[in-house]
């Protein structure tokens, strides 16, 4: 498990892996928001919570099509599949992996691009920590979409449609937690509700994931 | 430990492939499997290894024995010949490494990228992870595909030591390989009959 993770952050850092994409994606998107909208500050820092969880959300998916695919062209997952590692042990892991490389920068980076939507204060390190707590559950539900649409040719945009109505919860709370702390109320219910929302994702999603591998295996 | 497969029913994609295959291989022996392109050579290893649920009929060895080698080699480009060998240990739980770097003579490449890696090189880091895996039983999908003479000497050489050691192998190939004590079981009569040869879909629309 510990040698698998590590394969999977070297594949990331190395040339093609796609990490930094993510976040280079959330950086431009959030860039492209004020010369949308506009520049009234009041504006901006009304839609901000929102558009900058939606940002981290749609930067998420860019990379969950390379979850597996690659280990099921090059014939790697038929050789995870049958060694010791349970396929449950492969989909966590590769769920962390995946949080690592994209929902964790996502969430340092996230309260600097706050900066740019004229998020106020305090809003900006709710954001951090809503990211932080909100993006693991992205991960898992994606490592699960990803499992899903495992060797179907051009299964990314099929994975965003699958996975995407299922980030509804996680973005919901996500968005409410800085549009709380950002007006001065309590962000903690909801930050709560996130964080249960993660903890029910991580604990069932390696289970689905590894049925659905099971089945696209055959 | 002796692997006594009975009446097996294969199945690929939904559709039955093959249908009563029977056979004991006991520990030091080989089992060599002929048949046509597309008689199920590959299916029938995937079926053994696990990777695809049988459609009726026993294995008798837990997939957990079982060192699978397909058509690909499993190799990611961006990887060095030691990490990849480094990785499998890791997840198998084995120190095989040594041997496997001297079986299929990885030292000079230890440190290049599979990107960078010929065909053939390729092929023998992908086998030389059956010795890293430690399990008694492999299953060779078409070994030879890009071996030169030498390196399926090699292959033979290694085969025939983890014979010797107790373990016992199933190969499907084409090519005659020289090795000790091979049965050969031809695939060719279980072909299920279910299957007209003359419909691509399968459906019976054509029958």
């Amino acid at each position: 498990m510990r040698g698998l993770l590590l394969r999977e952050l070297v594949l990331a850092v190395r040339a093609g892996g796609g990490f930094g994409l993510g976040l280079a994606f959330f950086l431009i998107v959030t860039v492209l928001v004020p010369f949308g909208v506009g520049p009234e500050t009041e504006t901006l820092a009304l839609i901000a919570p929102g558009v900058l969880w939606v940002g981290a959300l749609l930067a998420c998916l860019l990379s969950l099509d390379r979850v597996f695919q690659p280990d099921w062209e090059d014939g790697s997952l038929d050789l995870l599949a049958t060694s010791p590692l349970p396929l449950e042990s492969l989909a966590a892991g590769k769920a962390l992996a995946h949080w690592l490389t994209t929902g964790l920068p996502l969430a340092v980076a996230a309260p600097v691009l706050g900066l740019i939507l004229n998020l106020s204060g305090p809003g900006g390190l709710w954001l951090m920590l809503s990211l932080a707590v909100g993006t693991p559950a992205l991960s898992a539900i994606g490592t699960f979409g990803a499992a899903l649409t495992v060797g179907l040719r051009r299964g990314g945009l099929l994975l965003s449609l699958l996975v995407l109505p299922l980030y509804v919860p996680t973005l919901l709370f996500g968005a409410l937690v800085v549009t709380r702390a950002a007006g001065g109320q309590d962000p903690v219910p909801p930050l709560v509700l996130l964080a249960g929302v993660t903890l029910a994702t991580l604990a069932a999603m390696p289970f689905a994931s590894a049925a659905a591998l099971r089945v696209n295996l055959r | 430990m002796q692997m006594t497969v009975t009446n097996l029913a294969c199945a690929r994609g939904g559709l039955q492939v093959l249908a009563g295959v029977s056979f004991t291989l006991a520990s030091g022996q080989v089992l060599v499997v002929r048949g046509s392109n597309g008689a199920g050579k590959t299916t029938l290893l995937r079926t053994l290894a696990g990777l695809t649920p049988p459609l009726s009929g026993g294995i008798g060895v837990l997939p957990e024995a079982i060192a699978y080698a397909g058509h690909a080699d499993g190799l990611k480009v961006q990887l060095t010949v030691a990490e990849h060998l480094r990785f499998w240990a890791g997840i198998f739980g084995t120190r095989g490494g040594q041997t496997a770097i001297d079986s299929f003579d990885l030292a000079g490449l230890l440190d290049r990228r599979a990107g960078t890696l010929s065909a053939g090189q390729r092929r023998r880091l992908g086998l030389a992870r059956l010795l890293v895996t430690g399990r008694p039983l492999w299953c060779l999908d078409e070994p030879t595909t890009s071996l030169d003479a030498a390196n399926t000497a090699r292959l033979i050489r290694a085969v025939t030591a983890h014979l010797k050691g107790g373990g016992s192998a199933i190969i499907a190939t084409h090519s005659n390989l020289d090795l000790p004590t091979g049965q050969i079981l031809d695939i060719t009569p279980f072909v299920a009959k279910s299957l007209p040869r003359d419909d691509p879909f399968g459906d019976g629309a054509f029958a």
